[in-house]
């Protein structure tokens, strides 16, 4: 007995001292973060957190922060790569050590922007010169900047969509599918890769999400009706998956796909087509050149849908960066987040278009200016509330598993029909739509 | 009980009966027992103190910090948190859906008992003299080192269209054509037929020891009354090994109501594959339900906890007596 009371005495004593190292210092609230007057006097040493392992592993990371010193010589600039970069930040954020500059992670609800970072402006003034600022703009204060911007779209071999007899993009999803049908029984690729196995790929088909209304209060239609209503953008999207799928245009064994694996395949031209982002054509360019094929023949398309005989592409941010309220140089931070999105050629170097409003389009979107491609920006006021929806009625559009579960149902690995479906998701997002934010 | 009783007087006494003989005379004799009776004291708790530190710090206080989120609706990083009372609780009780996921423990359930009987094979056939016997001792028991997360990517190369086991199948002329992951039924088999690969090695060890702490004349005995190998596994090993056998079958129960690692890094819960802990672990961090899904892990904890007690009713833990 006496044993055990001095157990439960201890678990009493562990549980009070741990409940005591969960609150997290959010005292420090409303500091800004200033960009420096005179690049020559800033100094201090930051820690840059990002997800990007590879440029930092590679060195790439560290050219940028030797052309950084060149303007701020007295800033010394680290690298912190996190493999599994979302998890990892955010429990590190339940500190005070989460670096100096780091990417914003999907978890922080925007309200709580202002207790995690450190202001860099009203978004008045920065939105003359940058896009997307209204993603991080809390009460009208921006907290955070990209690095780049992206559009999602196919990325496919051009040699194998020509080879199928089909030059000119799918305009719509029956005539996509048309087109895949072709590559199929016309070459040896796969036509569409669904990287099923990796999950994240799956997720990049929410980004549809505005391409095919050609709308840009599409992040704020998702807040208020059913996202899966007829015609609605992600049932579009999410029909045009499942008969791929159905249609059987996909690899053999979708539970074990290899997405690094994927790049040389489509690159040599085994696999055809593959639903990504802009981010992913310079790897498969580098891909090419690793197999030996020529990088030119990857090709980047529009989702097949046109409003008005227009095709209709979304811009939205990549990871934003921002300063830590609790950090100790915000300036030198300050100068890191302005230099890197603007100044470094960051954005350039991975064919992605910048974040300042006047810069030109990368090369690897030209093909979208010679066809037309309008290029629309979502307001995102909305787009907490939708991420609070996503959360409460556990649908995750900004997760694999429903899309996963989508591909199981279309190739006869679950039981159902693409509408009930459907059906049953918009149930259960219009249910929560009524808990969240009223 | 009646052994215990019996042997500690001797003990007494000999401890009684040695410090005037034994010890030295004491210059200061007053102070010193004092001393080397609290040094007495405090020197297990000495021995104790890292380990207990870190089982706190690691196992006690992280489990005291989930019992105290499942009461609350944190997001697991917003600075602000709730309380909710018993909330998360009578969600998780009033969504069947939650639970359903223990369907798929069925399979590893299933395995397990496979996973005993192929252990409790090798290690009676490894207990007896036979050639390369330490050979095969290492090799069933490596695959049990092998980190969790390799073993996932590993088989997922073993189970892809045109892999590993397409390929050694093809070897013995059969000529699969089946995608291993591809069905709920066939991608939970696969999976558990992994963890039985993984697992295996654990019990064997654990059965090769017990058997090996039988003393060996009773076999010398037993094979001088006739008895033949059967006999002896039947009426020396099977009850020598009881006691381990029995913690064998709580520990795959349990294993198996919270399997996690293999389907987590193979399937990511696709395919009907998903099992209570992956549920909750979406809920955390996919979600951002941290408060739900403390209380969901709570439960399973509970659930274990009875399961446990349950068997430990069912089947009690009695001492054999071998001799």
């Amino acid at each position: 007995m006496n044993h055990r009371r001095t157990l439960t005495g201890t678990l009493i004593a562990a549980a009070l001292l741990a409940s005591g190292c969960t609150g997290s210092g959010g005292s420090s609230e409303g500091a800004d973060a200033k960009a420096p007057d005179d690049p020559s006097k800033v100094s201090g040493t930051i820690k840059v957190l990002t997800h990007r392992t590879d440029i930092v592993q590679d060195g790439t990371m560290k050219k940028y922060a030797d052309d950084f010193n060149k303007t701020y010589p007295k800033v010394k600039v680290e690298f912190e790569a996190l493999t599994d970069y979302e998890a990892e930040v955010k429990i590190r954020m339940n500190t005070e050590n989460y670096g100096d500059v780091l990417m914003i992670p999907a978890v922080i609800k925007k309200n709580d922007y202002p207790k995690f970072f450190a202001s860099l402006g009203t978004e008045k003034e920065l939105s003359e010169k940058y896009r997307f600022t209204d993603f991080t703009a809390v009460d009208g204060k921006v907290y955070g900047q990209t690095t780049n911007g992206g559009t999602p779209g196919f990325v496919y071999n051009k040699k194998v969509w020509a080879e199928a007899g089909v030059t000119d993009w799918p305009t719509t999803p029956d005539e996509f599918l048309t087109d895949l049908a072709a590559i199929k029984s016309k070459t040896d690729a796969v036509p569409y890769y669904t990287n099923f196995a990796a999950q994240w790929p799956l997720t990049s088909w929410t980004y549809v999400n505005g391409s095919v209304s050609c709308d840009t209060g599409a992040t704020t239609a998702l807040s208020e009706g059913d996202p899966w209503a007829e015609g609605a953008d992600l049932r579009v999207a999410d029909t045009l998956l499942h008969d791929i799928v159905k249609q059987g245009l996909i690899e053999k064994d979708p539970t074990t796909t290899n997405w690094e694996g994927s790049k040389p395949r489509l690159a040599k031209g085994e696999i055809a087509t593959a639903w990504l982002g802009s981010w992913a054509v310079l790897q498969f360019r580098q891909a090419a050149e690793k197999a030996g094929t020529d990088p030119d023949d990857i090709g980047f398309m529009p989702f097949p849908a046109q409003v008005d005989g227009k095709f209709c592409a979304v811009l939205s941010p990549d990871y934003q960066q921002a300063v830590n309220i609790n950090s100790d140089h915000k300036e030198a931070a300050r100068a890191w987040i302005d230099w890197f999105s603007t100044e470094s050629g960051y954005a350039d170097d991975n064919l992605l278009p910048s974040v300042l409003k006047d810069a030109p389009l990368p090369a690897a979107l030209k093909p979208y200016e010679e066809a037309g491609v309008k290029l629309i920006e979502l307001d995102d006021a909305k787009g907490a509330v939708v991420k609070e929806i996503d959360g409460a009625s556990e649908v995750g559009i900004y997760g694999p598993a429903y899309r996963q579960d989508l591909v199981d149902l279309a190739r006869g690995a679950k039981d159902g029909s693409l509408d009930d479906f459907l059906a049953d998701l918009g149930k259960r997002w219009t249910e929560a739509e009524k808990t969240v934010g009223s | 009980m009646t052994r215990t009783r019996t042997t500690t007087p001797s003990h007494a006494t000999e401890k009684e009966a040695r410090p005037p003989t034994a010890a030295p005379p004491p210059p200061t004799p007053r102070r010193a027992p004092r001393k080397v009776r609290l040094w007495r004291k405090v020197t297990p708790w000495l021995f104790l103190a890292a380990p207990l530190a870190l089982l706190i710090a690691f196992t006690y206080a992280p489990v005291a910090n989930m019992l105290a989120y499942s009461f609350t609706d944190w997001d697991g990083v917003s600075p602000e948190l709730n309380y909710t009372g018993t909330e998360n609780y009578i969600e998780i009780f009033t969504r069947p859906e939650l639970f359903q996921v223990f369907f798929v423990s069925g399979y590893y359930l299933a395995a397990s008992a496979v996973q005993i009987a192929a252990a409790l094979y090798f290690a009676t056939i490894l207990s007896f003299n036979i050639r390369f016997r330490n050979l095969f001792k290492g090799i069933l028991f490596f695959p049990y080192l092998i980190n969790g997360v390799a073993i996932g990517f590993v088989f997922l190369y073993f189970f892809q269209d045109g892999g590993t086991l397409d390929s050694v199948l093809a070897l013995f002329g059969y000529e699969s054509d089946r995608a291993w992951l591809g069905t709920s039924t066939s991608a939970n088999v696969s999976l558990a037929g992994v963890s039985v690969w993984r697992y295996m090695g654990l019990n064997f060890v654990l059965f090769l020891g017990a058997i090996q702490s039988i003393p060996g004349e009773l076999y010398e005995a037993a094979e001088l009354d006739g008895a033949n190998r059967w006999h002896q596994f039947r009426y020396i090993i099977a009850p020598g090994i009881r006691p381990v056998l029995s913690l064998s079958v709580i520990l795959s129960i349990s294993g198996s109501l919270s399997v996690f690692e293999i389907p987590y890094i193979m399937t990511g819960g696709a395919t009907g594959t998903e099992t209570f802990v992956i549920q909750t672990v979406k809920l955390a961090f996919q979600f951002n339900k941290t408060g739900l899904a403390s209380a969901a892990a709570v439960v399973l904890l509970l659930i274990i906890l009875a399961v446990t007690w349950l068997q430990r009713r069912l089947v009690p833990d009695d001492r054999v007596d071998l001799v």
